[in-house]
């Protein structure tokens, strides 16, 4: 019994079925109180499915999904008074302003801004200055900060943000994450998706995510460490003809363009860097630069969608 | 209880906030009645009227010359038969024949009362309306200023007959129509559309999951549209009665409750409505096919139904308008009571509450 | 008349320049949405153009593409002038967004003849490059398929494909990689790279800050402004940043 309390999400052997396509097939995971969980994967990996079913706005097609322990079909409207619910899009009323939005979704929860404003303080003050401003007149950055104190309104335990982030510029994701991780330090269970893989270090614990299914659930640096085998970057004065060139040659396993460098792994456990830039200087690179590196959670995410 | 009028604060916020959804709920009800106050003229001067008096006495000679120097009238010719009614009115100058019964004023003094019956030529059903309506104003006041006056209950009854259309297509027609239409596309199409708009922006989702239950989600949608449809209808009444004079009859109270309750009737159908669309464009398409134009065409607004081919008619008694133009017909200017109209009422009540069950039962509390 | 002649002049001499922006204002009423914006982009070359939500990229654009005038300067897009010569500017320049790019109830054939036609390429033509393009995009198969029957990374395969195929001088791709997953992102950057191999010029925005690792040279604006524009080596250098995101950081925080 009380193992069972110590998680606030529990999904087990969770499927979604639309009538042909199976968005989500059979994933499982639990998220501890007070967690930071991110869901990583890219659109159409069934990350909203999964949020809309721990919300209660689907039916789960088969599987056990519980969150605080209720059960999401039969004891829906026991969960739907304790989570604070931020869709895709930052779901406002664009002809309300920022301080009547507000208003509306705390009056709706039955409570009032004043009540819970400590929670939401942080955030607010940031968009204060602009609170008679309509909310469909707000920048990215500001929508986004707002539905985040929407869904904070009436203190909830649980936060389910489904891809917050997203069209948002890279300023603005950075301040969101803080946010994230203050409101988590104030013992908010989280749990958010996203495409930016970047993102996953954020979190406490990440389910990377690829067409329905979890490819791996781990802390990411856990992830990372999962990784199993050499890589490296490699860069020449003709990024594009090396892209090529790499990949005809037999020893080479995959590459990846990764910003200025690419990402090479071997088919066997070394490389032979000599042989390399010797084959490479062969086929008229200059300027070329190797190093072995140590992968990142993109990285990871490509290795095991490649598996 | 704070919750809910949270919610419709917003709602009204919403309508408020949008020019185009002000235009069609206050600017389309009135450009409709006053474009059509306009095209029908609503005064009447020097109609040519025929006389057939079948008793000759002291008081049918006062009402007539009453009648002729009113200034509205000129007594055209002085008609001695049935047949020459008609061939009066087939000539196409006289509007109006007033026949008075025979033995008027021996009928008046024995028993109280007399029998006049005003004919009009309600082909232009416009005039024959204000005719007829000026007609009785005037032998009203007769009875009032002359015979009341003598301290005697007097009574006289006036049978008025609408020749070439005793159903009055036409002027009358248009408003209870204009208020069909008006209050069906205020409560069923704006209410569909604006629970749409919720599901398309995505904040349905977080009302869903609020503890916001979907009765309160609905009434609140609700209500203000059923406020504002009520002030439509009281301005369109008040337009038709102001600017065109046409009368009220019955019971103006009776006639407030059988259109609160064909606006309850429109809400339903447009929460059924909403309940089968996740967008604004399919609710308004559902709307304009399902209820605007069938609310036209079919419901007797524009073409008669007994003109109608057999299926359509069968369609037409599927259309809560029709029930309606006939509930607001017959107490505008019938005067009728429930006694008359319960029928249409009880089918209208009865669609309310099947649209009601239904979109109760089709609400979701989920997305799917 | 003046003004001519210095425009003649960048034409002539910077032969190599396809775009040359030349203090390039642009206001809506007191708010300056583009203020004094100056910079050119190479033939051939991928031009990350980066920038907080709102710091203008959006009206930029625009007025390259020839959609929106500038208040004053000059912008000179592939050897045309925005004010006076519009339609060449758009005849010679493709656009491909994240939002907006293929018709969901059209077959892969049928946009891409669709958009061939638009440019008003000959029938023929537009066949014989259809079926080449098809063949290596290895999406033979599905050429009748409804595109919004296709993965998301189809499409915008497709879409830039689409974009390029009337073989512009310059693509603009707005935001083209949001919420694909990592392989086809590259897969797509691998097009990006061929396109720009073959000559075509790609102006890119994209809120992935390692997206911009890929360009060869990056312009960073903040409040209407460009704040830095160097190669992305070049930037981490100046910002003394570890990767992209922090040079974004520290430019727009």
């Amino acid at each position: 019994m009380q193992n069972q309390t110590e998680y606030i999400v529990e999904v087990s052997d969770l499927k979604k079925t639309y009538e042909k396509v199976e968005a989500v097939k059979g994933v499982s995971f639990n998220v501890s109180k007070g967690e930071l969980f991110g869901l990583i994967g890219p659109d159409g990996a069934g990350k909203t499915s999964i949020f809309r079913i721990l919300t209660t706005l689907m039916f789960p097609s088969s599987g056990d999904v519980k969150l605080l322990n209720y059960d999401v079909v039969s004891e829906y409207k026991n969960i739907r008074t304790n989570i604070g619910y931020m869709p895709q899009r930052f779901s406002l009323y664009q002809d309300l302003s920022v301080e009547e939005n507000l208003a509306f979704f705390a009056r709706i929860f039955g409570t009032t801004i004043e009540e819970n404003y400590d929670l939401i303080k942080d955030i607010y003050i940031q968009i204060e200055p602009f609170k008679d401003r309509l909310a469909g007149k707000l920048s990215g950055g500001m929508k986004q900060k707002l539905a985040l104190c929407c869904a904070l309104i009436h203190s909830p335990d649980v936060l389910v943000l489904d891809e917050p982030t997203t069209g948002v510029d890279a300023v603005s994701r950075k301040e969101f994450w803080e946010m994230l991780i203050r409101l988590k330090q104030k013992g908010i269970t989280i749990l958010v998706s996203t495409p930016y893989m970047d993102e996953a270090n954020m979190c406490d614990r990440v389910a990377l995510i690829q067409n329905g299914e979890i490819m791996s659930i781990d802390k990411p640096e856990a992830v990372i460490a999962n990784f199993g085998r050499k890589l490296w970057a490699v860069k020449s004065n003709n990024i594009y003809q090396l892209i090529q060139d790499l990949r005809s040659i037999d020893f080479i396993d995959t590459v990846f363009p990764f910003g200025e460098y690419l990402h090479v792994t071997a088919k066997d456990l070394d490389l032979d860097l000599k042989d390399l830039k010797l084959r490479l200087k062969e086929k008229n690179h200059s300027e070329i630069e190797i190093l072995e590196i140590e992968a990142n959670i993109e990285d990871c995410f490509m290795e095991l969608m490649t598996k | 209880m704070n919750r809910f009028i949270g919610f419709v604060k917003k709602e009204f916020h919403h309508i408020f906030r949008d020019s185009r959804t002000m235009l069609i709920l206050f600017g389309m009800p009135i450009a409709q009645i006053l474009i059509f106050g306009y095209v029908v003229s609503n005064e009447i001067t020097d109609v040519r009227i025929g006389i057939y008096d079948k008793s000759k006495d002291h008081v049918t000679q006062e009402i007539t010359n009453k009648i002729i120097s009113s200034g509205f009238f000129i007594l055209h010719e002085n008609l001695n038969s049935d047949e020459e009614i008609e061939a009066a009115f087939k000539r196409g100058i006289v509007r109006e024949v007033v026949v008075f019964e025979p033995n008027f004023a021996k009928n008046l003094e024995r028993d109280g009362s007399a029998a006049i019956q005003i004919i009009a030529d309600a082909s232009d059903a416009n005039t024959a309306n204000m005719v007829s309506n000026y007609t009785q104003a005037i032998i009203n006041s007769y009875v009032k200023t002359e015979l009341m006056a003598q301290g005697m209950p007097y009574q006289i009854i006036p049978e008025i007959r609408m020749l070439y259309n005793d159903e009055l297509k036409g002027v009358y027609m248009f408003v209870p129509g204009t208020m069909a239409l008006i209050l069906m596309l205020v409560s069923a199409m704006m209410t569909s559309i604006s629970i749409a708009r919720e599901k398309e922006l995505g904040t349905m989702e977080i009302l869903l999951v609020s503890p916001l239950k979907p009765l309160p989600i609905v009434i609140g949608k609700v209500i203000p549209y059923m406020v504002l449809s009520f002030v439509n209808a009281v301005v369109i009444i008040a337009l038709s009665y102001f600017v065109f004079g046409m009368p009220i009859q019955g019971n103006l109270v009776f006639l407030m409750l059988e259109t609160l309750l064909f606006i309850f009737m429109a809400l339903s159908l447009g929460i059924l409505i909403s309940t089968v669309s996740n967008s604004q464009m399919v609710a308004m398409f559902i709307s304009m096919f399902a209820l605007l134009l069938p609310t036209m065409l079919l419901s007797g607004f524009i073409f008669p139904v007994e003109n109608m081919p057999k299926v359509l008619q069968w369609l037409s008694s599927i259309m809560p308008a029709k029930y309606f133009i006939t509930i607001v017909k017959n107490i505008m200017i019938k005067g009728s009571g429930i006694g008359i109209i319960w029928k249409e009422t009880l089918i209208l009540a009865g669609m309310t509450m099947f649209f009601l069950v239904m979109s109760i039962k089709k609400f979701k509390v989920r997305l799917e | 008349m003046n003004d001519r002649e210095k425009k003649e002049n960048y034409m002539t001499k910077d032969t190599e320049n396809i775009i040359v922006v030349k203090n390039l204002m642009k206001k809506f009423g007191s708010f300056v949405a583009n203020d004094n914006l100056t910079f050119e982009v190479r033939k051939g070359e991928i031009f990350g153009f980066l920038g907080a939500n709102g710091a203008g990229k959006t009206t930029a654009i625009k007025i390259l593409s020839g959609l929106s005038f500038p208040t004053s300067g000059d912008v000179m897009v592939a050897g045309y002038d925005v004010y006076k010569e519009r339609e060449l500017v758009k005849k010679n320049i493709g656009y491909m967004s994240q939002k907006f790019s293929l018709y969901e109830d059209l077959t892969v054939r049928e946009n891409i003849r669709f958009y061939g036609g638009i440019y008003g390429l000959s029938s023929k033509y537009i066949k014989e490059k259809t079926e080449d393009l098809l063949e290596r995009l290895k999406m033979k198969d599905i050429q009748n398929s409804l595109i919004s029957s296709l993965p998301l990374g189809w499409k915008q395969k497709i879409a830039f494909s689409v974009a390029i195929f009337h073989d512009p001088k310059i693509v603009f791709l707005d935001e083209p990689t949001g919420g694909v997953d990592p392989i086809t992102r590259r897969d797509f950057w691998e097009m990006i790279y061929e396109a720009s191999n073959a000559g075509i010029t790609v102006f890119v925005t994209t809120h992935y800050m390692d997206e911009a690792e890929y360009c060869d040279r990056v312009s960073i604006m903040d409040k209407g402004r460009i704040e830095g524009m160097d190669t992305p080596g070049e930037l981490k250098r100046q910002f003394d940043a570890q990767n992209m995101d922090e040079v974004f950081l520290k430019i727009a925080r």
